[in-house]
Protein backbone atom coordinates (compact mmCIF):
# COMPACT_ATOMS: atom_id res chain seq x y z
CA UNK A 1 0.00 0.00 0.00
CA UNK A 2 1.03 3.25 -0.77
CA UNK A 3 -0.13 6.78 1.05
CA UNK A 4 -1.23 9.61 -1.33
CA UNK A 5 -2.69 12.97 -0.03
CA UNK A 6 -5.25 14.54 -2.43
CA UNK A 7 -6.04 18.17 -1.35
CA UNK A 8 -8.95 19.31 -2.25
CA UNK A 9 -9.63 23.27 -4.66
CA UNK A 10 -10.73 24.06 -0.88
CA UNK A 11 -7.59 23.19 0.59
CA UNK A 12 -8.94 20.29 2.28
CA UNK A 13 -6.73 17.47 2.65
CA UNK A 14 -7.62 13.56 3.02
CA UNK A 15 -5.16 10.83 3.20
CA UNK A 16 -5.48 7.49 0.91
CA UNK A 17 -3.55 4.18 1.58
CA UNK A 18 -3.57 3.00 -2.47
CA UNK A 19 -3.54 -0.06 -3.56
CA UNK A 20 0.23 -0.78 -5.45
CA UNK A 21 -0.56 -1.57 -9.49
CA UNK A 22 -3.55 0.15 -9.24
CA UNK A 23 -4.00 3.53 -10.53
CA UNK A 24 -4.14 7.00 -9.03
CA UNK A 25 -8.04 7.68 -10.37
CA UNK A 26 -8.91 4.03 -9.25
CA UNK A 27 -7.41 4.47 -6.11
CA UNK A 28 -9.10 8.16 -5.60
CA UNK A 29 -12.25 6.29 -6.51
CA UNK A 30 -12.04 3.72 -4.01
CA UNK A 31 -11.07 5.87 -0.75
CA UNK A 32 -14.13 7.62 -1.98
CA UNK A 33 -12.90 11.13 -2.99
CA UNK A 34 -14.81 13.23 -4.39
CA UNK A 35 -13.10 15.59 -6.58
CA UNK A 36 -11.84 12.53 -9.09
CA UNK A 37 -14.98 11.69 -11.55
CA UNK A 38 -12.94 9.38 -13.71
CA UNK A 39 -16.09 8.69 -16.71
CA UNK A 40 -14.22 6.93 -18.95
CA UNK A 41 -12.52 4.61 -16.39
CA UNK A 42 -9.22 4.82 -18.12
CA UNK A 43 -9.94 4.86 -21.79
CA UNK A 44 -8.37 7.87 -22.31
CA UNK A 45 -11.32 9.38 -23.60
CA UNK A 46 -12.91 12.13 -20.69
CA UNK A 47 -10.42 14.20 -18.93
CA UNK A 48 -12.37 13.65 -15.65
CA UNK A 49 -9.25 12.66 -13.48
CA UNK A 50 -7.39 15.35 -13.95
CA UNK A 51 -5.20 16.72 -10.88
CA UNK A 52 -2.50 18.90 -10.26
CA UNK A 53 0.56 16.78 -9.30
CA UNK A 54 2.90 18.49 -6.58
CA UNK A 55 7.24 18.28 -7.10
CA UNK A 56 9.13 16.08 -6.55
CA UNK A 57 6.88 13.44 -7.14
CA UNK A 58 5.42 15.15 -10.55
CA UNK A 59 9.27 14.50 -12.06
CA UNK A 60 9.45 10.60 -10.65
CA UNK A 61 6.60 10.09 -12.86
CA UNK A 62 6.50 8.92 -16.14
CA UNK A 63 5.94 11.21 -19.41
CA UNK A 64 2.66 12.52 -20.74
CA UNK A 65 2.11 10.81 -23.76
CA UNK A 66 0.86 11.73 -26.83
CA UNK A 67 -2.87 10.70 -26.13
CA UNK A 68 -3.15 12.43 -22.41
CA UNK A 69 -1.54 15.38 -23.96
CA UNK A 70 -4.33 16.05 -26.16
CA UNK A 71 -7.04 15.13 -23.26
CA UNK A 72 -5.44 17.57 -21.48
CA UNK A 73 -6.61 20.29 -23.76
CA UNK A 74 -10.01 19.61 -22.69
CA UNK A 75 -9.76 19.78 -19.07
CA UNK A 76 -12.91 21.86 -17.45
CA UNK A 77 -10.97 23.18 -15.14
CA UNK A 78 -7.29 25.27 -16.26
CA UNK A 79 -4.30 22.89 -17.87
CA UNK A 80 -1.19 24.08 -15.48
CA UNK A 81 2.17 22.35 -16.41
CA UNK A 82 1.64 20.28 -13.51
CA UNK A 83 -1.63 18.96 -15.03
CA UNK A 84 -2.14 14.99 -15.08
CA UNK A 85 -4.40 12.46 -15.74
CA UNK A 86 -4.40 10.17 -12.61
CA UNK A 87 -5.59 7.38 -14.84
CA UNK A 88 -2.00 7.56 -16.38
CA UNK A 89 -0.09 7.39 -12.97
CA UNK A 90 0.92 4.04 -11.36
CA UNK A 91 0.54 3.44 -7.73
CA UNK A 92 3.77 2.32 -6.25
CA UNK A 93 6.40 2.55 -3.59
CA UNK A 94 8.11 5.11 -6.03
CA UNK A 95 5.34 7.76 -5.03
CA UNK A 96 4.87 7.29 -1.20
CA UNK A 97 3.85 10.58 0.56
CA UNK A 98 2.75 12.02 -3.25
CA UNK A 99 0.75 15.25 -2.55
CA UNK A 100 -1.77 15.72 -5.31
CA UNK A 101 -4.37 18.87 -5.99
CA UNK A 102 -7.98 18.37 -7.20
CA UNK A 103 -8.84 21.14 -9.68
CA UNK A 104 -12.44 22.91 -8.79
CA UNK A 105 -14.24 21.30 -11.60
CA UNK A 106 -14.23 18.31 -13.98
CA UNK B 1 -17.18 -24.83 -37.57
CA UNK B 2 -20.61 -23.69 -35.49
CA UNK B 3 -21.87 -19.92 -36.52
CA UNK B 4 -18.96 -19.17 -38.05
CA UNK B 5 -16.26 -19.85 -36.03
CA UNK B 6 -14.19 -22.78 -34.83
CA UNK B 7 -15.84 -25.49 -32.31
CA UNK B 8 -13.71 -26.68 -28.99
CA UNK B 9 -14.35 -28.93 -26.44
CA UNK B 10 -15.02 -27.40 -23.01
CA UNK B 11 -11.91 -26.74 -20.96
CA UNK B 12 -11.53 -28.83 -18.12
CA UNK B 13 -13.58 -27.80 -14.96
CA UNK B 14 -15.76 -25.23 -16.84
CA UNK B 15 -19.23 -26.33 -16.26
CA UNK B 16 -21.73 -27.06 -19.55
CA UNK B 17 -24.76 -24.92 -19.52
CA UNK B 18 -27.18 -25.59 -22.46
CA UNK B 19 -28.75 -22.22 -22.46
CA UNK B 20 -29.72 -19.75 -25.38
CA UNK B 21 -28.31 -16.39 -24.89
CA UNK B 22 -30.13 -15.36 -27.61
CA UNK B 23 -33.39 -16.67 -26.74
CA UNK B 24 -35.88 -13.84 -27.61
CA UNK B 25 -37.88 -14.37 -24.40
CA UNK B 26 -33.43 -14.26 -22.49
CA UNK B 27 -32.46 -11.15 -24.29
CA UNK B 28 -36.12 -9.65 -23.16
CA UNK B 29 -35.62 -10.08 -19.90
CA UNK B 30 -32.05 -11.32 -19.15
CA UNK B 31 -31.39 -10.92 -14.99
CA UNK B 32 -32.08 -14.38 -14.24
CA UNK B 33 -29.66 -15.81 -16.94
CA UNK B 34 -27.13 -13.01 -15.66
CA UNK B 35 -27.34 -13.95 -12.29
CA UNK B 36 -26.93 -17.76 -13.38
CA UNK B 37 -24.09 -17.25 -15.97
CA UNK B 38 -22.13 -15.37 -12.89
CA UNK B 39 -23.30 -18.09 -10.15
CA UNK B 40 -21.54 -20.72 -12.03
CA UNK B 41 -18.06 -19.82 -12.16
CA UNK B 42 -15.99 -17.40 -14.11
CA UNK B 43 -16.75 -18.93 -17.11
CA UNK B 44 -19.11 -21.39 -18.78
CA UNK B 45 -19.75 -23.13 -22.02
CA UNK B 46 -22.53 -23.03 -23.84
CA UNK B 47 -23.23 -26.14 -26.64
CA UNK B 48 -25.11 -24.65 -28.66
CA UNK B 49 -22.74 -22.07 -30.03
CA UNK B 50 -19.76 -23.87 -28.65
CA UNK B 51 -18.35 -20.58 -26.94
CA UNK B 52 -17.32 -19.31 -23.26
CA UNK B 53 -19.26 -17.12 -21.61
CA UNK B 54 -18.38 -14.85 -18.60
CA UNK B 55 -20.58 -12.66 -16.67
CA UNK B 56 -18.29 -11.42 -13.42
CA UNK B 57 -17.01 -8.59 -13.46
CA UNK B 58 -13.36 -9.07 -12.85
CA UNK B 59 -13.48 -11.79 -15.48
CA UNK B 60 -15.27 -9.86 -18.20
CA UNK B 61 -13.10 -6.77 -17.73
CA UNK B 62 -9.93 -8.92 -18.24
CA UNK B 63 -11.17 -10.52 -21.36
CA UNK B 64 -13.04 -7.62 -23.10
CA UNK B 65 -9.59 -4.97 -22.74
CA UNK B 66 -6.47 -7.72 -23.06
CA UNK B 67 -6.29 -7.16 -26.68
CA UNK B 68 -3.09 -8.88 -26.72
CA UNK B 69 -4.69 -12.24 -25.80
CA UNK B 70 -8.33 -11.20 -26.45
CA UNK B 71 -8.54 -9.84 -30.37
CA UNK B 72 -11.51 -7.99 -31.39
CA UNK B 73 -9.45 -8.58 -35.34
CA UNK B 74 -11.58 -12.05 -36.01
CA UNK B 75 -14.94 -10.01 -35.16
CA UNK B 76 -16.61 -9.09 -32.16
CA UNK B 77 -19.84 -11.28 -32.90
CA UNK B 78 -19.69 -15.18 -32.68
CA UNK B 79 -18.02 -15.23 -36.87
CA UNK B 80 -14.79 -15.70 -36.93
CA UNK B 81 -13.46 -13.41 -39.62
CA UNK B 82 -9.84 -15.90 -39.56
CA UNK B 83 -12.31 -18.14 -41.04
CA UNK B 84 -15.24 -16.88 -42.82
CA UNK B 85 -15.71 -13.56 -44.47
CA UNK B 86 -17.72 -11.25 -42.70
CA UNK B 87 -21.12 -9.34 -43.91
CA UNK B 88 -19.52 -6.24 -44.54
CA UNK B 89 -15.97 -5.13 -44.45
CA UNK B 90 -14.65 -4.57 -41.31
CA UNK B 91 -14.70 -2.00 -39.12
CA UNK B 92 -11.33 -0.33 -39.32
CA UNK B 93 -11.80 1.00 -35.58
CA UNK B 94 -13.64 -1.89 -33.96
CA UNK B 95 -12.59 -4.54 -35.64
CA UNK B 96 -8.63 -4.06 -35.68
CA UNK B 97 -6.72 -4.51 -32.87
CA UNK B 98 -3.03 -1.84 -32.34
CA UNK B 99 -1.09 -0.58 -34.17
CA UNK B 100 -3.26 -0.46 -36.64
CA UNK B 101 -6.45 0.59 -34.30
CA UNK B 102 -4.24 3.12 -32.95
CA UNK B 103 -3.96 5.22 -35.64
CA UNK B 104 -7.63 5.29 -36.98
CA UNK B 105 -8.43 5.44 -33.08
CA UNK B 106 -6.11 9.11 -32.83
CA UNK B 107 -8.44 10.77 -35.78
CA UNK B 108 -11.75 9.35 -33.80
CA UNK B 109 -10.63 10.50 -30.34
CA UNK B 110 -9.83 14.02 -31.49
CA UNK B 111 -12.97 14.24 -33.62
CA UNK B 112 -15.43 12.80 -30.74
CA UNK B 113 -12.94 14.74 -27.90
CA UNK B 114 -14.90 16.37 -24.27
CA UNK B 115 -13.44 19.47 -26.09
CA UNK B 116 -15.94 19.47 -28.82
CA UNK B 117 -18.53 17.53 -26.90
CA UNK B 118 -18.75 20.60 -25.08
CA UNK B 119 -18.91 22.90 -27.92
CA UNK B 120 -22.15 21.15 -28.63
CA UNK B 121 -23.82 21.20 -24.94
CA UNK B 122 -25.59 24.92 -25.62
CA UNK B 123 -27.04 23.32 -29.20
CA UNK B 124 -27.73 20.05 -27.94
CA UNK B 125 -29.69 21.49 -25.00
CA UNK B 126 -31.66 23.97 -27.23
CA UNK B 127 -33.04 20.52 -29.05
CA UNK B 128 -33.67 19.00 -25.89
CA UNK B 129 -35.81 22.01 -24.59
CA UNK B 130 -38.33 22.10 -28.03
CA UNK B 131 -39.16 18.19 -27.75
CA UNK B 132 -39.85 18.43 -24.17
CA UNK B 133 -41.97 21.64 -24.64
CA UNK B 134 -43.62 19.62 -27.02
CA UNK B 135 -43.87 16.23 -25.29
CA UNK B 136 -45.32 18.78 -22.03
CA UNK B 137 -48.53 19.60 -24.73
CA UNK B 138 -49.61 15.97 -24.56
CA UNK B 139 -51.36 13.61 -22.61
CA UNK B 140 -49.69 10.75 -23.25
CA UNK B 141 -46.83 10.26 -25.54
CA UNK B 142 -44.76 6.80 -26.87
CA UNK B 143 -41.53 7.37 -25.18
CA UNK B 144 -39.26 5.45 -27.47
CA UNK B 145 -40.86 6.50 -30.88
CA UNK B 146 -41.75 10.35 -30.22
CA UNK B 147 -38.35 10.98 -27.87
CA UNK B 148 -36.07 8.28 -27.67
CA UNK B 149 -35.59 7.81 -31.72
CA UNK B 150 -36.52 11.34 -32.28
CA UNK B 151 -33.84 13.49 -30.21
CA UNK B 152 -30.60 11.80 -31.69
CA UNK B 153 -32.13 11.72 -35.03
CA UNK B 154 -32.61 15.28 -34.89
CA UNK B 155 -29.10 16.51 -33.03
CA UNK B 156 -26.25 13.44 -34.29
CA UNK B 157 -26.98 13.63 -38.57
CA UNK B 158 -26.77 17.80 -37.46
CA UNK B 159 -23.30 17.43 -35.85
CA UNK B 160 -21.77 15.19 -38.22
CA UNK B 161 -22.95 17.29 -40.97
CA UNK B 162 -25.51 14.67 -42.77
CA UNK B 163 -26.86 16.55 -45.60
CA UNK B 164 -29.32 13.96 -45.86
CA UNK B 165 -31.24 12.39 -42.91
CA UNK B 166 -32.95 9.41 -42.73
CA UNK B 167 -34.81 8.81 -39.65
CA UNK B 168 -36.01 5.12 -39.98
CA UNK B 169 -32.38 3.78 -41.63
CA UNK B 170 -30.10 5.63 -39.60
CA UNK B 171 -32.21 3.60 -36.26
CA UNK B 172 -32.30 0.41 -38.50
CA UNK B 173 -28.97 0.47 -39.74
CA UNK B 174 -27.23 0.17 -35.95
CA UNK B 175 -30.14 -2.32 -35.42
CA UNK B 176 -29.03 -4.36 -38.17
CA UNK B 177 -24.90 -4.10 -37.29
CA UNK B 178 -25.58 -5.07 -33.85
CA UNK B 179 -28.29 -7.97 -34.72
CA UNK B 180 -25.33 -9.12 -37.16
CA UNK B 181 -23.28 -9.62 -34.16
CA UNK B 182 -25.05 -12.79 -33.01
CA UNK B 183 -25.66 -16.56 -34.48
CA UNK B 184 -27.85 -17.26 -37.60
CA UNK B 185 -30.97 -16.72 -35.96
CA UNK B 186 -34.55 -14.23 -36.78
CA UNK B 187 -33.44 -11.63 -35.48
CA UNK B 188 -29.52 -12.28 -37.73
CA UNK B 189 -31.79 -13.32 -40.70
CA UNK B 190 -34.35 -10.19 -40.54
CA UNK B 191 -31.76 -7.59 -40.05
CA UNK B 192 -29.52 -8.95 -42.93
CA UNK B 193 -32.78 -9.24 -44.97
CA UNK B 194 -33.02 -5.09 -44.68
CA UNK B 195 -29.69 -4.65 -45.80
CA UNK B 196 -30.68 -4.44 -49.71
CA UNK B 197 -32.15 -1.18 -48.70
CA UNK B 198 -30.80 0.13 -45.93
CA UNK B 199 -26.86 -0.06 -47.00
CA UNK B 200 -26.67 1.12 -50.09
CA UNK B 201 -27.96 4.23 -48.75
CA UNK B 202 -25.74 4.88 -45.69
CA UNK B 203 -22.84 4.17 -47.63
CA UNK B 204 -23.83 7.05 -50.10
CA UNK B 205 -24.08 8.90 -46.54
CA UNK B 206 -19.86 8.15 -46.15
CA UNK B 207 -19.13 9.98 -49.19
CA UNK B 208 -17.26 13.73 -48.57
CA UNK B 209 -19.15 15.45 -50.94
CA UNK B 210 -22.78 14.20 -49.00
CA UNK B 211 -21.08 15.74 -45.79
CA UNK B 212 -21.39 19.22 -44.87
CA UNK B 213 -18.41 21.71 -44.62
CA UNK B 214 -18.90 21.45 -40.67
CA UNK B 215 -19.40 18.52 -38.65
CA UNK B 216 -17.62 15.17 -37.53
CA UNK B 217 -17.97 14.01 -41.13
CA UNK B 218 -15.44 17.12 -42.69
CA UNK B 219 -13.53 16.70 -39.70
CA UNK B 220 -12.82 12.99 -40.25
CA UNK B 221 -11.95 13.91 -44.31
CA UNK B 222 -9.87 16.68 -43.06
CA UNK B 223 -7.34 13.83 -41.44
CA UNK B 224 -7.56 12.46 -44.78
CA UNK B 225 -6.51 15.79 -46.06
CA UNK B 226 -3.53 16.05 -43.62
CA UNK B 227 -2.22 12.52 -44.85
CA UNK B 228 -3.18 10.59 -41.86
CA UNK B 229 -5.83 7.92 -43.30
CA UNK B 230 -6.65 7.51 -46.62
CA UNK B 231 -9.76 8.77 -48.27
CA UNK B 232 -11.37 5.22 -48.28
CA UNK B 233 -10.48 4.94 -44.59
CA UNK B 234 -12.29 8.27 -44.25
CA UNK B 235 -15.80 7.09 -45.57
CA UNK B 236 -15.02 3.51 -43.32
CA UNK B 237 -14.77 5.87 -40.11
CA UNK B 238 -18.11 7.66 -41.02
CA UNK B 239 -19.11 4.47 -41.87
CA UNK B 240 -18.49 4.22 -37.79
CA UNK B 241 -20.56 6.89 -36.47
CA UNK B 242 -23.35 5.80 -38.55
CA UNK B 243 -22.96 1.93 -37.46
CA UNK B 244 -22.33 2.98 -33.35
CA UNK B 245 -23.73 6.41 -32.84
CA UNK B 246 -27.60 6.45 -33.33
CA UNK B 247 -29.12 3.42 -32.01
CA UNK B 248 -26.81 3.20 -29.14
CA UNK B 249 -28.21 6.68 -27.95
CA UNK B 250 -31.64 5.40 -28.81
CA UNK B 251 -31.22 3.26 -26.72
CA UNK B 252 -29.25 5.10 -23.45
CA UNK B 253 -32.11 7.66 -23.76
CA UNK B 254 -35.42 5.09 -23.67
CA UNK B 255 -33.83 3.21 -20.96
CA UNK B 256 -32.69 6.78 -18.79
CA UNK B 257 -36.28 7.66 -19.13
CA UNK B 258 -37.11 4.12 -17.77
CA UNK B 259 -35.04 4.24 -14.92
CA UNK B 260 -36.80 7.41 -13.89
CA UNK B 261 -40.33 6.26 -14.77
CA UNK B 262 -39.68 2.97 -12.76
CA UNK B 263 -38.17 4.77 -9.78
CA UNK B 264 -39.68 8.27 -9.01
CA UNK B 265 -37.63 8.33 -5.69
CA UNK B 266 -34.76 8.65 -8.02
CA UNK B 267 -36.17 11.09 -10.13
CA UNK B 268 -37.25 13.35 -7.22
CA UNK B 269 -33.45 13.48 -5.90
CA UNK B 270 -32.34 14.53 -9.11
CA UNK B 271 -35.15 16.94 -9.25
CA UNK B 272 -33.37 18.68 -5.75
CA UNK B 273 -29.86 18.20 -7.37
CA UNK B 274 -29.42 17.77 -10.90
CA UNK B 275 -25.30 17.81 -10.07
CA UNK B 276 -26.29 14.03 -9.94
CA UNK B 277 -27.32 14.03 -13.30
CA UNK B 278 -23.94 12.42 -14.39
CA UNK B 279 -23.29 10.60 -12.00
CA UNK B 280 -27.31 9.42 -12.49
CA UNK B 281 -26.61 8.43 -16.35
CA UNK B 282 -23.72 6.49 -15.29
CA UNK B 283 -25.88 4.53 -13.24
CA UNK B 284 -28.75 4.18 -16.02
CA UNK B 285 -25.60 2.72 -18.29
CA UNK B 286 -24.72 -0.02 -15.57
CA UNK B 287 -28.42 -0.86 -14.58
CA UNK B 288 -29.25 -0.96 -18.16
CA UNK B 289 -26.02 -2.14 -20.25
CA UNK B 290 -27.75 -0.69 -23.38
CA UNK B 291 -24.58 -3.12 -25.54
CA UNK B 292 -25.59 -6.76 -23.28
CA UNK B 293 -22.86 -8.32 -24.75
CA UNK B 294 -19.83 -8.49 -27.20
CA UNK B 295 -17.11 -11.53 -28.02
CA UNK B 296 -13.69 -11.64 -28.06
CA UNK B 297 -11.60 -14.24 -29.90
CA UNK B 298 -8.45 -16.14 -28.20
CA UNK B 299 -6.02 -15.62 -30.41
CA UNK B 300 -3.21 -17.35 -28.64
CA UNK B 301 -3.61 -20.38 -26.17
CA UNK B 302 -3.81 -18.71 -22.39
CA UNK B 303 -5.45 -18.83 -18.91
CA UNK B 304 -7.45 -17.09 -17.00
CA UNK B 305 -8.75 -17.50 -13.47
CA UNK B 306 -7.13 -21.07 -13.73
CA UNK B 307 -9.51 -21.73 -16.95
CA UNK B 308 -7.17 -23.00 -20.14
CA UNK B 309 -8.59 -20.81 -23.20
CA UNK B 310 -6.88 -22.20 -26.37
CA UNK B 311 -6.58 -20.27 -29.39
CA UNK B 312 -9.43 -19.63 -31.54
CA UNK B 313 -11.85 -19.55 -28.47
CA UNK B 314 -15.07 -17.32 -28.99
CA UNK B 315 -15.98 -15.79 -25.56
CA UNK B 316 -18.84 -14.43 -25.27
CA UNK B 317 -18.23 -10.70 -22.78
CA UNK B 318 -21.84 -10.36 -21.05
CA UNK B 319 -21.07 -6.71 -19.87
CA UNK B 320 -24.78 -6.65 -18.36
CA UNK B 321 -24.04 -9.41 -16.24
CA UNK B 322 -20.52 -7.47 -15.01
CA UNK B 323 -22.39 -4.20 -14.59
CA UNK B 324 -24.65 -6.28 -11.98
CA UNK B 325 -22.07 -8.13 -10.29
CA UNK B 326 -23.06 -7.73 -6.74
CA UNK B 327 -19.29 -8.49 -5.45
CA UNK B 328 -18.41 -5.40 -7.37
CA UNK B 329 -21.70 -3.15 -7.00
CA UNK B 330 -23.11 -3.97 -3.38
CA UNK B 331 -27.39 -4.13 -3.74
CA UNK B 332 -26.42 -4.32 -7.80
CA UNK B 333 -29.79 -4.54 -8.30
CA UNK B 334 -31.10 -1.37 -7.15
CA UNK B 335 -30.99 1.56 -8.84
CA UNK B 336 -28.81 4.27 -7.01
CA UNK B 337 -28.37 7.84 -8.32
CA UNK B 338 -26.23 8.26 -5.78
CA UNK B 339 -23.93 5.26 -6.51
CA UNK B 340 -20.45 6.26 -8.22
CA UNK B 341 -20.41 3.61 -10.59
CA UNK B 342 -16.96 4.10 -12.63
CA UNK B 343 -15.99 0.65 -13.53
CA UNK B 344 -19.04 -0.34 -15.38
CA UNK B 345 -18.37 -1.92 -18.48
CA UNK B 346 -21.14 -0.33 -20.62
CA UNK B 347 -19.22 1.52 -22.60
CA UNK B 348 -16.24 -1.00 -22.96
CA UNK B 349 -13.07 -0.86 -21.29
CA UNK B 350 -9.62 -0.34 -22.69
CA UNK B 351 -8.20 0.59 -26.12
CA UNK B 352 -11.87 -0.18 -27.37
CA UNK B 353 -13.46 1.98 -24.63
CA UNK B 354 -16.42 3.68 -26.47
CA UNK B 355 -14.59 6.70 -28.70
CA UNK B 356 -17.99 8.37 -28.93
CA UNK B 357 -18.72 8.43 -25.18
CA UNK B 358 -18.57 12.24 -24.80
CA UNK B 359 -20.46 12.87 -27.38
CA UNK B 360 -23.33 10.46 -25.70
CA UNK B 361 -23.60 11.59 -22.60
CA UNK B 362 -24.05 15.43 -23.95
CA UNK B 363 -26.60 14.21 -25.92
CA UNK B 364 -28.34 12.66 -22.97
CA UNK B 365 -27.22 14.70 -21.07
CA UNK B 366 -28.82 17.56 -22.80
CA UNK B 367 -32.05 15.80 -22.75
CA UNK B 368 -32.20 14.69 -18.93
CA UNK B 369 -31.78 18.36 -17.78
CA UNK B 370 -34.33 19.43 -20.29
CA UNK B 371 -36.47 17.16 -18.18
CA UNK B 372 -35.44 17.88 -14.83
CA UNK B 373 -35.55 21.64 -15.62
CA UNK B 374 -39.54 21.12 -17.04
CA UNK B 375 -40.76 18.04 -15.93
CA UNK B 376 -42.44 17.53 -12.40
CA UNK B 377 -43.68 13.69 -12.72
CA UNK B 378 -42.90 10.99 -15.38
CA UNK B 379 -45.42 8.62 -15.46
CA UNK B 380 -45.37 4.75 -16.81
CA UNK B 381 -48.94 4.57 -18.31
CA UNK B 382 -48.95 1.15 -19.10
CA UNK B 383 -46.12 -1.87 -19.71
CA UNK B 384 -42.79 -1.08 -21.27
CA UNK B 385 -41.87 -3.75 -23.79
CA UNK B 386 -38.14 -4.74 -24.58
CA UNK B 387 -37.08 -4.82 -28.16
CA UNK B 388 -34.98 -8.29 -28.40
CA UNK B 389 -31.70 -7.66 -30.22
CA UNK B 390 -28.36 -10.05 -30.31
CA UNK B 391 -26.21 -7.02 -29.11
CA UNK B 392 -28.42 -4.27 -27.84
CA UNK B 393 -30.74 -4.18 -24.92
CA UNK B 394 -33.21 -1.62 -26.26
CA UNK B 395 -37.13 -0.40 -25.31
CA UNK B 396 -39.79 -1.15 -27.97
CA UNK B 397 -42.49 0.81 -26.50
CA UNK B 398 -43.17 3.19 -23.36
CA UNK B 399 -46.32 4.54 -23.14
CA UNK B 400 -45.19 7.94 -20.72
CA UNK B 401 -46.85 10.87 -19.02
CA UNK B 402 -45.01 14.29 -18.18
CA UNK B 403 -46.36 16.69 -15.84
CA UNK B 404 -45.33 20.37 -15.87
CA UNK B 405 -42.97 21.45 -12.87
C1 LIG C 1 -25.15 5.20 -24.70
C2 LIG C 1 -24.50 5.18 -25.82
C3 LIG C 1 -23.35 4.26 -26.17
C4 LIG C 1 -22.99 3.04 -25.64
C5 LIG C 1 -23.66 2.27 -24.51
C6 LIG C 1 -21.80 2.60 -26.36
C7 LIG C 1 -21.11 1.42 -26.10
C8 LIG C 1 -19.90 1.07 -26.65
C9 LIG C 1 -19.08 -0.06 -26.26
C10 LIG C 1 -19.45 -1.08 -25.19
C11 LIG C 1 -17.95 -0.05 -27.04
C12 LIG C 1 -16.78 -1.02 -26.94
C13 LIG C 1 -16.78 -2.07 -27.98
C14 LIG C 1 -15.65 -3.06 -27.83
O1 LIG C 1 -14.78 -2.92 -26.97
O2 LIG C 1 -15.63 -4.05 -28.60
C15 LIG C 1 -18.07 1.07 -27.93
C16 LIG C 1 -17.15 1.40 -28.92
C17 LIG C 1 -17.36 2.37 -29.88
N1 LIG C 1 -18.36 3.33 -29.89
FE1 LIG C 1 -19.85 3.50 -28.52
N2 LIG C 1 -21.50 3.53 -27.31
C18 LIG C 1 -22.41 4.56 -27.23
C19 LIG C 1 -22.43 5.71 -28.02
C20 LIG C 1 -21.60 5.95 -29.08
C21 LIG C 1 -21.66 7.12 -29.94
C22 LIG C 1 -22.63 8.27 -29.75
C23 LIG C 1 -20.71 6.95 -30.90
C24 LIG C 1 -20.31 7.85 -32.03
C25 LIG C 1 -20.37 9.14 -32.00
C26 LIG C 1 -20.04 5.70 -30.64
C27 LIG C 1 -19.00 5.17 -31.40
C28 LIG C 1 -18.23 4.09 -31.02
C29 LIG C 1 -17.09 3.60 -31.80
C30 LIG C 1 -16.60 4.16 -33.13
C31 LIG C 1 -16.55 2.53 -31.08
C32 LIG C 1 -15.32 1.69 -31.44
C33 LIG C 1 -14.14 2.22 -30.68
C34 LIG C 1 -12.89 1.39 -30.81
O3 LIG C 1 -12.97 0.21 -31.17
O4 LIG C 1 -11.80 1.94 -30.54
N3 LIG C 1 -20.60 5.12 -29.52
N4 LIG C 1 -19.25 1.76 -27.67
Amino acid sequence: MTKIIFVDFKGKKTTIEARDGDNLMQAAIAGGIEGIVGECCGAMMCATCHVYVEEPYLSSLLERSEGEEEMLECTASEQRTNSRLSCQIKIGPDIEGMIVHLPEEQ
Amino acid sequence: MIEGHAAIEPPPGVPVWDVDPYDPQTLADPDAYYAELRAKGPFVYIPRYSVLACGRHQETQEVFSDWERFVSSRGVGLQDFKLETPWRSPSIILEVDPPAHSRTRKVMSRVLSPKVANALREQFLVAANKLVDELLEKDSFEAIAELAEVYPTNVFPEAMGLREVNRRFLIDYGAMVFNALGPDNDLRRNAMAMGPEIVPWITRQCKRENLRQEGFGAEIYAAADAGEISEDEAGMLVRSLLSAGVDTTVTGIGSALWCLATNPGEYEKLKENPKLLRPAFEEVLRFTSPVHSFCRTADRDTEVSGVEIVAGTKILCVLGAANSDETRWPDAGRFDVNRRPTGHLAMGSGVHGCVGQNLARAEVGAVLTAIVNKVDKIKLNGPARWRPNNAIHALDTMPLTFTPR
